[in-house]
């Protein structure tokens, strides 16, 4: 479902790779050296169906990303899959939702130019009238040690 | 049978007689004898809550979980174009230019206010600071939180953003902002309980009219904003679900 990145769309020099998705295939992606700072302030809030698909963004969300709000909707929550991630940290993100509770952890994402940027999120289940429709993600802006412990952690996870 | 009605504790004091004003309006609109409630906390309100004995409340956000999960409130509207944001705040002359560059064991100012307070923690967090390694102070209002920092009673202020826009232009020139939030779905709301909620539509429909005339625009202004905005159902689970992400 995930189309490949495309060159046209990264700013900067940029390495290659292929990401095996769980139930969505390989995505080919590019990737840069280059940090978005997280925005003071804000919150970047993402809400999924219970598959991870997206279903509402916010405007932090969108100007984040780099997607447009048309390109995120109805895509798997790996569009902003980054390499550096170890994908033990997404099976303990979705156990921990899937057994109904609250979900915490630094993320690096992959943004759609091919830069990155870290967040601290949260992420729970939606409950409605008792039954879970959903997932809401908020991240936050880490703490730069944490990101620091990460950097040097997440290496060691694959 | 008398319904009772009561306000977030953290209202501006310079909103009191608009409250009772308020209330007035809405009893001569419904026809209810309604009985205004002011609480001089937080906590004595929870207990109201958990008592059963509110049918109408202008909450705060963080309370809404509770109402709405556990005391079956539902949402009528809230202030067109308000919503609760913070502001962290350090003296105009310190060399702290970013939440960053604070250190761990700094005093900080707040108020009993739950969702300011917490929106609030959550910004310092980027700086590695929690409730475990500052100092808190608590203050009654956002006055004394300005004057706690400019005495050096203080090193960093918590305040409501639009209370900190409300001081005076001689204390804000001495006070530097750090940062403030800007997260534009966490708000007050005014919600109706088990008692009176055959009546939601119809007292929701007399709110969101209510600035159509000169008496209903005049009580809105003794509130401080010039209208009231629907909240829908599924936007409430939606604050409710991102106070519990941001709660730790
Ligand atoms: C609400 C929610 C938000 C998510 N946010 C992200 C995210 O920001 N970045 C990310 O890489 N994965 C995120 N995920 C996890 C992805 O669904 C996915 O598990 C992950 O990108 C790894 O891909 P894979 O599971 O296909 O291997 C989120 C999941 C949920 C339920």
């Amino acid at each position: 479902m995930l189309s490949d990145m495309k060159p046209e769309d990264i700013v900067g020099n940029y390495k290659e790779t292929v990401l095996n998705l769980y139930g969505d295939g390989s995505r080919k992606i590019f990737y840069t050296d280059i940090e978005t700072p997280y925005p003071d302030g804000k919150l970047i809030a993402s809400t999924t169906d219970k598959l991870g698909i997206i279903t509402h963004v916010n405007q932090s969300f969108i100007e984040m990303s780099g997607y447009t709000e048309h390109e995120l909707i109805g895509m798997p929550h790996s569009i902003l899959r980054h390499p550096d991630m170890p994908s033990v940290a997404f099976k303990d993100l979705w156990d921990t939702v899937n057994r109904g509770e609250k979900w915490q952890g630094f993320v690096k994402n992959l943004r759609k130019d091919g830069g990155y940027y870290w967040v601290k999120a949260t992420v729970i289940p939606n409950i409605r009238n008792g039954q879970v429709v959903g997932y809401t993600s908020v991240r936050r802006k880490p703490s730069r040690t944490k990101v620091n412990e990460c950097i040097q952690l997440y290496p060691t996870l694959f | 049978m008398s319904y009772i009605f009561t306000v977030s504790p953290d209202f501006s004091p310079d909103h009191l007689s608009g409250w009772y004003i308020f209330n007035t309006w809405l009893q001569r609109q419904t026809g209810e004898a309604i009985h205004l409630e002011l609480y001089d906390n937080f906590h004595a309100q929870r207990d109201a809550i958990q008592a059963n004995q509110i049918d109408l409340i202008y909450a705060n956000p963080f309370d809404a979980a509770m109402l709405v999960r556990e005391k079956g409130f539902l949402p009528l509207v809230k202030a067109e174009g308000v919503s609760d944001e913070a502001i962290i705040a350090v003296r105009v002359d310190d060399i702290i230019d970013d939440v960053t560059q604070l250190s761990a064991g700094i005093k900080v100012a707040v108020t009993q206010d739950p969702d300011v307070h917490m929106i609030g923690m959550m910004m310092l967090e980027a700086g590695d600071l929690n409730a475990n390694n500052i100092e808190t102070h608590f203050y009654n209002n956002h006055v004394l939180i300005a004057k706690s920092l400019l005495q050096g009673d203080a090193d960093v202020g918590i305040f409501l953003a639009e209370a900190f826009d409300d001081l005076s232009n001689l204390t804000k020139k001495q006070l530097k902002i750090l940062v403030r939030s800007q997260i534009s779905v966490i708000h007050h709301s005014l919600m109706i309980g088990p008692k009176l909620i055959a009546r939601r539509t119809e007292i929701q429909q007399v709110l969101l009219t209510m600035n159509n005339d000169d008496k209903g625009k005049s009580v809105l202004n003794s509130l401080g904003f010039n209208a009231w905005a629907k909240v829908e159902d599924e936007e409430m689970e939606f604050m409710i679900d991102l106070m519990d992400t941001l709660i730790i």
